[in-house]
């Protein structure tokens, strides 16, 4: 039996997929910033936050790493109504990234933290910087830089898992291939497609981000 | 054979309001989450055999098996999981074998775990030193015998942590089979929040059910961790 592929029948509906792959690089540029800044925050709670609030993120760090992503975005989008807050698919969608990718990156962050020379710290406290100046001057951003490979890969793995929030009707790319092949019936065109468009997403992305990492961030400061 | 994907109606336990204790639920749950603990291991098995394979396929002087193993990484590593469902679903289909979502869940998330054991392997391998390889091949070992006898056996001690790791992966993937109408645990929460309208209490209950699957497996691969660097240090 030959297996006839169409693939001429996705092009056509181009439209659709350039719409996906914008929502899907929106939703992660937002995400990606927002889950940054809360595992950086998180990572300062767990290495020099009040002792009280360290079992807090702990918790919530290792609830969201424990579970899997599908699950936490229909109990925000599906559960959280019931306790009266509503939210709109996209929203849910951007919530629940955050949220997903902050715990990842907290632990990542914390890595880079920790392993800070102490006699960097000894000594930015000893130049009379406050604790709060050591850590955004001194510990933070060469920290940040040990770990960026690791935080654009999770940054990665976050963006292919925004995958899933097409089931809540995002309108990203996986809903997009699925919208052509309810059109066309073409189901395997339409998913090889948005594959292939994935995998070019996640190489730019990554090449983008180490770029960006390199060139910008840590533009002239040595690791 | 019309295919769905589940995504307009995730479907029902029956019409109307079915009343459901919180024991009634979590006991459905519970017998859902058996299906999940069974595709995660049939994953995870099934994935370290053919990840082994690979392993060896590129641990071998061949350029051209090396690059092909690493493209089959990069593949898996650069789609989404949900995508890999949905071909194995469709594509498998296409081939004219009538598969049910559990053989298609089944064969996608073994590939998908075979694709990230091997990479995980890969590196443990490299992390050998070059210095043992040489010593084996001294010993006129062959290339299977230096694998088997001298380099594998090292590696595997490096390799068991970030193993046990992953399997919190796997487990984490099959809630995506849910997506392709599998019946595991995520799946049987979406059926039964649509029978009782209560999807906070269903859905904290699935998340905490994955919470007990998962929170053990992390603990042992992080104790697994210091373990080792105590003994390497």
């Amino acid at each position: 039996m030959a297996i006839q592929f169409d693939f001429a029948a996705i092009w056509v509906e181009w439209p659709l997929l350039a719409k996906g792959v914008a929502w899907t690089l929106g939703l992660t540029a937002v995400s990606a910033t927002l889950g940054v800044l809360l595992g950086i925050s998180c990572a300062w709670v767990k290495t020099q936050g009040p002792a009280w609030f360290k079992p807090v993120v702990g918790s919530y760090v290792e609830l969201i790493r424990n579970t899997p992503f599908i699950v936490q975005l229909f109990f925000i989008f599906f559960g959280l109504p019931v306790a009266g807050v509503r939210l709109s698919a996209e929203w849910a969608s951007v919530i629940a990234m955050v949220i997903n990718l902050g715990a990842y990156s907290a632990e990542i962050v914390r890595a880079g933290i920790e392993s800070t020379p102490r006699g960097q710290v000894e000594a930015a406290l000893s130049l009379a910087l406050s604790r709060m100046q050591t850590f955004a001057h001194v510990v933070l951003p060469p920290a940040l830089q040990r770990v960026w490979p690791a935080l654009v890969s999770q940054i990665i793995i976050v963006m292919l898992g925004s995958a899933v929030c097409g089931q809540i009707s995002t309108e990203e790319l996986s809903y997009a291939a699925n919208l052509i092949q309810s059109r066309n019936f073409r189901a395997f065109e339409a998913f090889i497609v948005a594959a292939a468009l994935y995998l070019m997403l996640s190489m730019a992305t990554r090449a983008t981000l180490n770029w960006l990492g390199q060139r910008w961030l840590f533009g002239g400061r040595r690791g | 054979m019309p295919r769905s994907t589940g995504w307009a109606s995730a479907g029902c336990l029956g019409d109307g309001v079915v009343e459901f204790s919180v024991w009634d639920i979590l006991r459905n749950l519970l017998l859902a989450a058996r299906w999940t603990v069974a595709l995660s291991l049939l994953a995870f098995v099934g994935g370290g055999l053919v990840g082994l394979a690979l392993l060896v396929a590129r641990t071998t002087p061949s350029v051209w098996l090396q690059k092909a193993v690493a493209a089959y990484v990069q593949l898996f590593q650069g789609t989404p999981l949900l995508m890999q469902l949905f071909l194995a679903y469709f594509g498998l289909a296409l081939l004219g074998w009538d598969t049910s979502a559990w053989t298609s869940a089944a064969v996608a998330l073994t590939l998908y775990s075979s694709a990230f054991l091997t990479e995980i392997w890969h590196g443990c391998v490299k992390s050998v030193p070059m210095g043992q390889w040489e010593a084996a091949k001294s010993l006129a070992l062959n290339f299977g015998e230096q694998l088997r006898h001298i380099i594998l056996p090292q590696a595997a001690r490096v390799a068991i942590a970030p193993t046990v790791g992953f399997l919190v992966q796997v487990v984490k993937g099959t809630a995506l089979a849910s997506v392709i109408g599998f019946v595991e645990l995520t799946k049987a929460g979406t059926m039964i929040t649509n029978a009782t309208f209560k999807p906070f209490v269903v859905y904290s209950m699935v998340g905490l059910l994955y919470f007990a699957l998962c929170y053990p497996i992390s603990r042992y691969a992080r104790s697994l961790e210091s373990r080792f660097h105590a003994h390497s240090h």
